[in-house]
């Protein structure tokens, strides 16, 4: 401590700095607090957001790269907030709130004092007095010109990017503790720490701070309150420096506190008193890309209609204390609201022009520019030399406080300050920068209190790889692509070649892809008649009210996904009628349950994937595009996108909660629905499907030895999908359930008040505290948070300060700064690294109060320590990997957007240096198909599963893991077991003849059989054929039918398969070498024998064998049969006949037609039988006019009788081919028999050849047709037309007459008309 | 067969002029010979449906039907043999097989003094032997016959287009029994692919796809179908105008026959 005091007294600032943050770090790493001590962590809360400021506002010359600030910083936002306040406050401000500004503005202002305090040991031990940031302050607020007043360091010194304006503020931390030296007596601050070993001490001590927070903190035993904990503590503390004039403050001496913008000289006194503003973060960041993203926000919100967190204080604080620090919150509270509103106007007001610049002594309104600007292309890239680095000591003294705060989990957002990192390593520097000449600057104490430490690029070069250096277990997780860039970063390769050989060999060794999802095609929610048939409904009227409604939900999806990205297309006004006219008749056939239910089944189909869910960081491809260009470009494509990283669409690290893709839809159906009862039902819903997935054991075993990779595999993919839905519900929960508080205006303090006071009474819809409490003791974090978030992401202004969410809240801050980053066993590091980034993204998020990160009083929630031992507790399991990373915080790919337009904005190295390696990919199980089939193959199989009911897809899946698994097993224990017997014979001969190298014997045995080793895919592979559709058909119901069957056994064998034999094909080698090495070791054991594995079972046939339905199809024959039919009954043209051999090969087409029964039915059948019916008496009655071929000349008496060919044909027809029942009677028919009275000859020849053949074919009986004969007699036919008619009767009789009785007579009835008959004749 | 809305058009103009005979058919396919019969066919039944919907209500009039039955009794009383039911048909501009129920109906009801059944009609127009005049028999069935747009041969051979699919399918009636609100005619069990788009159904129309009976099926069935089981196949058997062929992306896919490229799960049938 002694040299710290002494290397402090030297006066450099860097030194300074260093001292202060082990300070900082000293108050909370003792085990022992000493009670008054306590007090000091408080400075702590300070000194983080006093830091984050201080390098913002430090760097904001130089950063011309990317948007803006990457930081929602606490100081520019407090900064803004002040002024405004101040310009407001003048006319209606209380004069207690504007002393309590002036209090803190006093207190940053004279931090010199509080150095000397607070470095004091004295102060420390003595126990007169703990030190609080207003107590600190206090004492300063006399000095006159301290450090504030007319200090260019403090002044309104706006820096512009690209006509965006950072803080005005320029505080420097350097400057003010540089300062010191000068107010405080060296000897006491020399007595607080040695300074040897500083930068290690205070790294590791940083990362005790995280841990013992709780339990120090515990052991006080204070109340905590609230987030303004912090607050309300600095008040309580005795007003009294020990180094400072001893003068109580008096917060109602106007003199001593002016009301903002009252006296004069009071800019610049306010001015800096934003500095150490406690409640830092998040609220305004007039500058910063998400508060510009905020104009998205979902609901329509204004950007700045945000519930500022002052008054959150306010309103806990003020009750219990009624002092100081909840007049403060008050008067903040009204600062703010005075800024909201200006920044509303401003930026309805489009966009001040960039450039702006500001007088630094005026308190200007803050000005807005885009914050997404480009990278200066205009500017040449200054060529960063690590030579010309100035104040390098300092510099790294600030990395390294700067790196353990990150490290430590100190700042709000992790990857917002590595975001803030890699602009500075990407500035491109200003152009009013000079060169830098007074390396050699002699530093007094004055030059550093304003010492611009990051005037040029070099500097802030340096700076950043210095962090990055130490951030590097974080940046080497980072995925490839972002590495790859890193890795090839010239200014990293030149500031430190050891950093960049590390980058290169993380980017080379990395397999962390990220690719770009495609998006899925909307689906529909499949009919499920469980859920979804008559059974279900109360009514018929409700159960076909419903079968509307489903048609309408999609109707207006449809035309959502056609126009919504039309300009001028207007959700409400196109869809909110038809919207609100479903709606009623829901509610009046109480169908609500039913529609949440689809309406939720549809929200998970269309927006699960990360792109329904939110684009992830590359634009989503345009469907156009893709289908022209064919599905075989597909990934070209994609890895064509992913390289085209347009340096417009950086937006920053944080990007506020929003409804992208297909989400907007489901929002905006809510909003447009406006039904209270229909939210409620999807509430109940989307609770119920919450609680389900987060219950669900996604881990289910512990695995044995080998397999684990197998199933890991599995495990993660079930997860994602868990995940990513659960986060969706939530979010869409959080939507709902803060849906009615949503408001534009800023409730005002009072109506805060009642409604916090009205609100606390309430039950929230789902208890996430208690969720999120088990989640912790059960380790199971990693999937609870992530939903938690997004669920809290929707807040309104209001709930935040609710006492159940703000228990939600401290605990999850509490999680957060527990969670440092590092393996370890219990939770893997980028499981951690989720949970982080969505915490961080979450604090940044506008309607979460700014207070909370660093004013939270994280004791309040306890963290549940007994967790659950269990062996695989999901944070133990690497579930999350860098796709999944990416893919829940797509802001993450803005570091590397960010990176990549830095490198197209220089000019060089565009191709980047590293050259891609690709792996030589591990043999393929099968030739395989195309990527078109491939991705058919997979979309079918998707396909299907959809119309099945869930369970069979479960099935299918757990089928396919058992076998695969089993598969494993069985390899092991057939192949395996083999080769190592056979590697035994081997190496028992050698191993006696020589006394050499086992090592190398080892190698040569291993890898004779390697090679044998192949034999386990072919084997794998027979394994799950056989005993996959064994499960499958067993686990199946019954009644399932065939087709489907056989397609779950096909899947599950493939899957099966797939997961086997890929296991075995990567590991099947060291598996073997194990076994071998193991057996070899103990000689003397034999394994059993082999057993043969089973043959390869024959092929299914998928189709039954003959058949190839290539048949003509019946409608086209009864077409033409309808024809012939048309010109035999007539009216016919003059001329018109029907071939004869067209008719005859039409008949032999019907056969065909007959014998493939594929499309037949049988009143169709019947049909067509009727109409060969009628055919066969229009021939023989010589209806048709048949023309003879003229070919065949030779052939003329068959040619005669070639009607009766064409009789035969149909009578075998009739006889072998139809199915149904042919109406043969019809032939003895009056109406058909009268075909042949009005045919000028009719053909009695063949009329008789007929009715043979109905006797032969055994269509008709002979007594049945004698029986009609006799029926057509007494038909009253022309006189000659009835003898032809008893001629033929006669005839057919005699020849019949005999031969009746044998064979026909077996079921026919005794026969009377026969005798009738044959008397007549 | 796939026509442009242009020639469809075209043909569609043509037919407002012709009946719906056998001879029209044929003037027509010498009009259009690159368009296939059947596809003519189907058009020309749709158009002259429209037609027969337009002026239906007037052939059914009291007046207008006993002066097509006394037309009837008195060209049968010259000759019975003369095609005098189908022509009378064709002279009023009426569908004969319309026609021939119109003067069954009204000589039954004469016989039997009240109104016959439609199930008796039915039966009769199916099978005219039932008809207990011969002459009348004749003169029906000859309208039936020759009539290309409408009566039982025509039903009969729409249904068997209907009928025409495949072994996956579901039958509609055993959907119904599973209590589908709304079922196309087939359902895939096991989805297939059709030219690379992935079809869970298939509806099969006996018609030709024309604009207004597309959008007409689209709203009533097809999205339906989609809204319920996802992606499905259309098969318009006597062809459409391929213009309509427009949501195939989204997942309504038209075809004027059953597909060829078919892509099913695990293996190929049709290989390419």
């Amino acid at each position: 401590m002694a040299s710290l005091h002494a290397r402090t007294q030297t006066s450099l600032s860097g030194i300074t700095e260093k001292s202060l943050a082990l300070f900082t770090f000293d108050i909370v790493a003792e085990n022992h607090v000493h009670e008054k001590l306590v007090s000091l962590s408080l400075l702590q809360k300070d000194f983080v957001p006093f830091l984050l400021n201080f390098l913002r506002e430090q760097t904001s010359q130089i950063l011309t790269n990317g948007p803006s600030t990457p930081a929602k910083t606490p100081n520019s936002k407090a900064h803004g907030n002040q002024r405004t306040g101040s310009e407001k406050r003048a006319g209606h401000t209380s004069g207690s709130s504007s002393s309590r500004v002036q209090l803190f503005s006093e207190r940053t202002s004279v931090t010199p004092c509080t150095t000397d305090t607070s470095f004091s040991p004295a102060a420390a031990s003595s126990g007169s007095s703990s030190f609080s940031g207003s107590s600190l302050s206090s004492p300063c607020s006399d000095l006159p010109g301290a450090a504030c007043g007319g200090s260019p360091g403090f002044g309104h010194s706006p820096v512009l990017g690209q006509g965006e304006r950072r803080s005005s503020q320029r505080s420097s931390l350097g400057s003010f503790l540089a300062a010191a030296p000068e107010a405080a007596p060296p000897p006491r601050r020399g007595r607080r720490r040695g300074g040897s070993s500083v930068g290690a001490a205070g790294r590791h001590l940083a990362r005790d701070l995280g841990r013992s927070l709780p339990e120090e903190e515990d052991g006080k035993g204070e109340s905590p309150a609230s987030w303004s904990a912090g607050r309300r503590k600095r008040s309580e503390v005795p007003l009294v420096p020990a180094a400072s004039p001893p003068s109580q403050l008096n917060l109602n001496n106007l003199e001593e506190f002016p009301p903002m913008g009252a006296a004069s000289g009071w800019t610049n006194k306010s001015k800096p008193s934003r500095r150490i503003n406690p409640t830092p973060v998040s609220a305004e960041r007039p500058l910063s890309k998400p508060k510009m993203c905020f104009t998205s926000t979902p609901v329509s919100q204004a950007p700045a209609a945000r519930f500022p967190s002052g008054t959150s204080l306010e309103a806990f604080t003020a009750i219990q204390e009624g002092n100081i620090a909840s007049v403060v919150g008050s008067s903040l509270q009204e600062e703010r609201e005075m800024l909201k509103k200006e920044r509303c106007k401003l930026l309805h007001q489009a966009s001040s022009p960039s450039g702006l610049s500001l007088d630094p002594g005026t308190p200007t309104k803050p000005s807005y520019a885009r914050s997404a600007s480009l990278p200066a292309e205009s500017l040449p890239v200054t060529c960063a030399n690590p030579a010309k680095v100035s104040c390098k000591k300092q510099l790294e003294c600030l990395a390294q406080l700067y790196s353990s705060c990150i490290a430590e989990n100190l700042v709000p957002n992790i990857f917002l300050e590595l975001f803030f990192v890699l602009q500075l390593l990407t500035s491109k520097g200003s152009s009013a920068e000079d060169e830098e000449s007074d390396l050699e600057v002699n530093e007094t104490s004055e030059d550093a209190s304003r010492k611009q430490h990051f005037r040029n690029v070099h500097n802030c070069v340096y700076f950043a790889v210095q962090v990055l250096d130490y951030q590097y277990e974080i940046i080497s997780r980072l995925e490839k692509g972002t590495l790859k860039l890193l890795a090839e970063n010239e200014r990293i390769a030149s500031f430190s070649p050891t950093l960049h050989e590390r980058l290169r060999q993380a980017y080379e060794s990395s397999t962390a892809k990220v690719s770009l999802l495609l998006p899925c095609s909307v689906q529909s929610v499949s009919f499920q008649p469980e859920t979804d048939n008559r059974s279900n409904f109360p009514t018929d009227r409700a159960f076909h009210i419903f079968k509307k409604q489903r048609d309408i939900f999609y109707e207006l999806l449809r035309e959502w996904e056609d126009n919504h990205e039309k300009t001028g297309w207007d959700f409400e006004r196109v869809l909110g009628n038809k919207i609100r006219a479903m709606m009623a008749h829901l509610s009046a056939t109480c169908n609500h349950s039913h529609f949440a239910r689809l309406f939720q089944k549809q929200l998970i189909q269309m927006c699960k994937g990360p792109i329904g869910g939110g684009t992830s960081w590359g634009d989503t491809p345009d469907q156009d595009v893709l289908n022209m260009l064919g599905p075989d470009n597909l990934s070209r494509l994609k890895r064509l996108q992913e390289r085209f990283v347009v340096p417009q669409s950086i937006g920053g690290p944080c990007p506020p909660p929003s409804f992208t893709g297909c989400q907007q839809f489901f929002r905006d159906f809510i909003l447009s629905a406006g039904s209270y009862q229909f939210n409620q039902h999807l509430v109940d819903s989307l609770c119920l499907k919450i609680l389900e997935l987060d219950g669900l054991t996604l881990i289910e075993h512990v695995h044995s030895d080998g397999e684990a990779d197998m199933d890991e595999q599995d495990e993660k993919k079930r997860f994602t999908v868990v995940l990513l839905s659960l986060r969706l519900l939530a979010k869409f929960l959080g939507f709902l359930v803060f849906l009615p508080y949503r408001s534009m205006e800023q409730p005002t303090r009072d109506l805060l008040e009642s409604a916090v006071a009205l609100r606390n009474k309430t039950q929230p819809a789902l208890d996430v505290l208690k969720l999120l409490r088990q989640s912790i003791r059960d380790r199971r974090a990693v999937l609870t948070i992530p939903w938690i978030v997004e669920f809290l992401s929707l807040v309104d202004h209001i709930a935040p300060f609710l006492d159940y969410y703000r228990k939600v809240f401290c605990l999850l801050l509490q999680v957060y700064r527990l969670m440092v980053l590092s393996e370890e066993k219990e939770m893997s590091f980028l499981n951690k690294l989720l949970i982080l980034a969505v915490l961080g993204w979450l604090f940044q998020v506008p309607s979460v109060p700014e207070e909370l990160f660093f004013s939270t009083d994280v004791r309040k929630e306890g963290l549940v320590t007994d967790t659950v031992t269990s062996p695989r507790a999901l944070d133990s399991v690497p579930l999350v990997d860098q796709q999944l990373l990416y893919t829940c915080c797509p802001y993450l790919g803005e570091l590397r957007k960010l990176l990549a337009s830095f490198v197209a904005g220089s000019g060089t190295k565009n191709g980047g240096f590293i050259r891609k390696i690709t792996p030589t990919a591990a043999e393929s199980l099968a030739p395989k198909p195309s990527a078109t089939q491939r991705k058919l193959q997979a979309e079918l199989e998707q396909a299907f599963f959809h119309n099945q009911p869930p369970s069979l897809r479960r099935t299918v899946e757990f089928v396919a893991e058992r076998v695969g698994s089993n598969c494993v097993k069985h390899i092991k224990a057939t192949l395996v077991a083999e080769l190592v017997q056979r590697a035994e014979v081997m190496l028992q001969d050698r191993v006696k003849e020589v006394d050499a190298n086992h090592d190398k014997l080892l190698e040569e045995a291993c890898a004779q059989l390697y090679e044998e080793g192949a034999q386990a895919l072919i084997r794998g592979r027979e394994f799950c054929k056989k005993k996959g559709p064994e499960a499958v058909r067993v686990l199946l119901p019954e009644e399932t039918s065939a087709a489907v069957l056989n397609s779950a056994e096909d899947i599950a064998v493939e899957l099966a398969t797939e997961k086997a034999c890929g296991w075995l094909s990567a590991n099947i080698a060291a598996l073997i070498k194990r076994e071998v090495k193991a057996t070899f070791n103990r000689m003397l054991k034999v394994p059993g024998p082999p057993q043969p594995s089973e043959d390869a079972q024959e092929l299914r046939r998928a189709c039954p064998p003959g058949c190839q339905h290539r048949a003509p199809l019946p409608s086209q024959v009864i077409n033409e049969i309808k024809d012939v039919l048309c010109v035999a009954v007539g009216p016919r043209d003059e001329g018109e006949v029907i071939d004869y051999d067209w008719l005859e090969s039409l008949l032999g087409r019907l056969r065909q037609t007959l014998r493939c029964r594929k499309f037949m039915c049988p009143t169709s059948e019947q049909q067509l039988a009727k109409c060969t019916v009628e055919l066969a008496s229009l021939l023989v009655s010589g209806g048709v006019p048949l023309r003879r071929s003229p070919a065949s000349p030779g052939r003329s008496a068959e040619r005669r009788r070639a009607p009766g060919g064409l009789v035969a044909r149909l009578l075998s027809l009739w006889k072998e081919d139809f199915g149904a029942p042919v109406p043969v009677r019809l032939l003895l028919s009056g109406r058909n028999v009268a075909y042949a009275a009005r045919a000028q000859r009719p053909q009695w020849d063949l009329f008789l050849f007929m009715l043979r053949g109905l006797v032969e074919h055994d269509l008709m009986g002979i007594n049945e047709i004698v029986n009609c004969l006799h029926n057509l007699k007494e038909l009253p036919w022309p006189s000659d037309f009835l003898k032809e008619l008893e001629g033929l009767s006669g005839a057919f009789v005699s020849e019949h007459g005999a031969a009746a009785a044998p064979p026909a007579a077996r079921s026919e009835p005794p026969r009377p008309v026969p005798g009738a008959l044959a008397a007549q004749s | 067969m796939k026509l442009s809305k242009a020639q469809y058009d075209e043909i569609a103009q043509f037919l407002a002029q012709v009946q719906p005979t056998r001879q029209s058919l044929r003037q027509l396919k010498d009009k259009f010979p690159s368009q296939s019969q059947s596809t003519l066919l189907s058009i020309f039944s749709q158009e002259y449906q429209k037609q027969v919907k337009r002026t239906h209500a007037k052939h059914h009039t009291a007046e207008a039907v006993e002066t097509y039955y006394q037309r009837y009794l008195n060209g049968v009383m010259k000759n019975a043999a003369a095609p005098v039911l189908l022509e009378l048909a064709n002279e009023v501009d009426f569908a004969p097989s319309l026609m021939a129920r119109i003067v069954l109906e009204r000589f039954l009801q004469e016989q039997e003094h009240a109104v016959p059944s439609k199930t008796l009609i039915n039966s009769m127009l199916r099978d005219p032997s039932q008809i207990p005049d011969g002459v009348l028999a004749n003169q029906v069935y000859q309208c039936t016959v020759n009539d290309c747009c409408y009566g039982p041969l025509v039903d009969c051979i729409k249904h068997f287009i209907n009928n025409s699919s495949c072994s996956l399918c579901i039958a509609e009636d055993q959907l119904r029994a599973k209590g589908y609100d709304k079922t196309p005619d087939f359902i895939l069990e096991v989805p297939v692919a059709v030219e690379g788009h992935i079809i869970h159904w298939i509806e099969s129309k006996a018609s030709f796809g024309d604009e207004s009976s597309h959008q007409a099926y689209l709203q009533d069935q097809f999205w339906s179908y989609w809204n319920r089981f996802g992606p499905g196949l259309v098969i318009y058997w006597y062809g459409f105008i391929e213009e309509l062929d427009c949501h195939r992306e989204r997942g309504i896919l038209l075809k004027d026959c059953f597909p060829t490229d078919i892509v099913t799960l695990r293996h190929s049938m049709a290989q390419h």
